[in-house]
């Protein structure tokens, strides 16, 4: 079998043939790389059996450490570090401390969690992607298939799959 | 899977396609300029360049020039710090809570009304740091930092500590916000583009692909952002509304400020977003996305803000009688009929009764009469703010120490500073940034638009 490109590329123009192309690509044994679109497609995670992100839980562990350091430097500035006998109230003023252990939440929470996500999936100033097809950006849904991963299947008739979901073209790439 | 209603209307117009949009949109990034364009930013950055003579005096010989005396020590400067945060209101709401609550219209003209909060939240901060006189020994004593007096820390029991933290914490979660919309925008002008702009979009786009995995990651972070920011565009001007409530002025210690406020933030920043929008979809002819039903629906906002701003009104008056305190009781009639009558009445004349006028369709639906509401609802946000802080401060507990506040030059000009800023800002971003959100858009494109549904 003749290898002589890495990936077959399946190009999509609508967003619900690609959804069930999807279905019936990984039905026929084929191994999806990946899909590039130009906005999100709800539902296109599912059916690529993507697991759920775990930024939500970053964002709450950030968002908890944000209270903790708020709190803790409030305490230890106000009550223990120079109390303020101010009309002879509790050093400690837990109410006054509220908005600045929300605002500080909030804040470590939302840096923390665009933090990780921009590590995880590598965004960076100096990133230089591998873009299968610059219409990927503009109207195109992109399929790629990662010839490498799919040894057993011949080149035709992964093309013929992808030509029988509904796919406008069906182009060949190579990086590099 | 997108469903189509039958019922609704589209929410972008002329049968546009996928590419359509993006070429729409890209064509101002990548087109030279107009002569209006221009025109526009050659004024806005004139009036910054007057403006900033004031700024200049203001920094050299400090806030004596302005027109701050013995008794009204809180005018002019804070006036503009509250108007300002109140109009970076409506960018965050736009994108959050409506995100929220799935508003499909706010994907048109979000990306316009959050830089527009962060301008303004930039015009809005500049005001507290002028005010210190000389900022550049000063401004940091704001930040809890050990100093050299020894370990005397900032006063976390102060609202206008609090303050520091919510508008820099409101800024920066704005400002990664809407960052994180345009990635995917500039990933889209990148792959057109060859040459020098492919090189600064491609760092811009900070190599996004378009990958699913990357758009589940991307939708997760926007929803928990909105999650975030829902709360905290809402916390911003509570605190804001704190700097007075908790002080022991009457006409200020009022537990009706928060929710007051934040209605009159939302009111004053829909009608600066519609005063934008308007002229930049003339300019740019993006009828199409930000149609008449987009500019009805913000109106419809702007009724609802404005009633409960204007029922805000009568209740504090009530309020102020029935608590049978006198100088309360006092402060309220001075304000309606001492001497800034004018700017009291000027103030329920464009806030309470004008946004009453949308309740007729053909004025909600006319582009010519938002445009004017529009402004007419700013200077009554305007008028509200220096109703609350000069009228309450300018008849003192000693009547000998009775004064009027009237600004200088310098104040106004530091004002108009702000101004060409704002707008010089503005028109920068319309310039270099796509003004739409395209990624939102074309996700919306094909449940909301009749020829991209075959």
């Amino acid at each position: 079998m003749e290898r002589d490109t890495h990936f077959i590329l399946g190009v999509y123009d609508d967003e619900d043939v690609l959804l069930h192309a999807v279905e019936k690509v990984r039905g026929s044994g084929v191994k999806i790389h990946e899909v590039y679109s130009p906005y999100p497609v709800h539902g296109l995670e599912h059916v690529l059996g993507y697991k759920r992100s775990k930024l939500p839980i970053a964002a709450f562990l950030f968002g908890m450490l944000g209270t903790t350091l708020a709190l803790t430097m409030q305490f230890y500035m106000m009550k223990f570090d120079w109390p303020m006998i101010i009309g002879g109230k509790d050093y400690g003023a837990f109410p006054d401390f509220v908005p600045v252990s929300f605002e500080m939440t909030v804040l470590l929470a939302a840096f923390g969690m665009v933090g990780v996500f921009l590590i995880t999936s590598n965004l960076k100033p100096w990133a230089q992607p591998r873009i299968f097809d610059l219409r990927s950006t503009d109207d195109k849904h992109i399929m790629a298939i990662d010839l490498a991963n799919n040894n057993s299947l011949d080149l035709d008739k992964i093309k013929k799959i992808l030509t029988e979901s509904g796919a406008t073209e069906v182009n060949k790439k190579s990086f590099e | 899977m997108q469903v189509t209603s039958s019922v609704r209307q589209p929410l972008v117009t002329g049968g546009k396609t996928y590419h359509d949009v993006t070429h729409d949109v890209c064509r101002q990034v990548e087109g030279k300029p107009s002569k209006l364009w221009f025109l526009a930013f050659l004024t806005a950055f004139g009036v910054l360049a007057i403006g900033s003579t004031a700024l200049l005096a203001t920094l050299w010989e400090g806030i004596g020039m302005w027109g701050l005396n013995k008794t009204v020590g809180w005018a002019w400067d804070i006036t503009n710090f509250v108007w300002w945060v109140g109009i970076g209101h409506a960018g965050t709401l736009i994108s959050a809570v409506l995100l929220l609550f799935r508003q499909k219209w706010r994907t048109s003209i979000n990306r316009a009304a959050e830089a527009m909060t962060i301008f303004a939240v930039i015009c809005a901060a500049m005001f507290p740091v002028i005010h210190m006189g000389r900022p550049w020994l000063g401004a940091y004593w704001a930040l809890p930092l050990p100093n050299t007096y020894g370990s005397l820390w900032v006063n976390f029991n102060s609202p206008l500590l609090w303050d520091v933290f919510a508008i820099s914490t409101y800024f920066s979660v704005s400002l990664v916000f809407w960052y994180i919309g345009l990635i995917p925008d500039f990933a889209t002008i990148r792959d057109r583009a060859t040459g020098l702009r492919k090189v600064i979009y491609g760092a811009l786009s900070l190599g996004w692909d378009g990958a699913a995995k990357t758009w589940m990651r991307y939708e997760s972070v926007s929803l928990i952002l909105a999650g975030l920011a829902t709360p905290l565009v809402l916390s911003v001007h509570t605190i804001v509304s704190f700097d007075f409530a908790t002080s022991v002025i009457p006409g200020w210690h009022t537990t009706i400020f928060p929710p007051y406020f934040v209605a009159g933030a939302i009111f004053s920043g829909f009608a600066m977003v519609l005063t934008l929008m308007i002229v930049t979809r003339k300019v740019y002819k993006l009828e199409d996305y930000i149609t008449i039903g987009h500019i009805e629906l913000m109106n419809i906002v702007i009724i609802i803000t404005g009633s409960i701003v204007g029922i805000a009104y009568i209740t504090e008056f009530f309020m102020a009688w029935y608590s049978g305190v006198e100088a309360e009781q006092y402060a309220f009639i001075n304000r309606a009929t001492g001497p800034y009558w004018w700017a009291y009445w000027s103030m329920m004349t464009c806030n309470v009764i004008s946004p009453q006028l949308f309740w007729i369709k053909k004025i909600r639906t006319s582009i010519v009469a938002t445009f004017a509401l529009s402004i007419v609802v700013n200077i009554g946000m305007w008028f509200e703010r220096f109703v609350i802080i000069v009228t309450s401060l300018h008849r003192d507990y000693l009547p000998s120490s009775w004064a009027m506040f009237y600004p200088t030059l310098v104040d106004v000009g530091v004002y108009l500073f702000t101004f060409g800023f704002f707008f010089t800002a503005f028109f920068l971003f319309a310039k270099f940034f796509p003004v739409i959100n395209m990624a939102e858009v074309k996700s919306v494109l094909k449940s909301s638009s009749e020829k991209a549904h075959k």
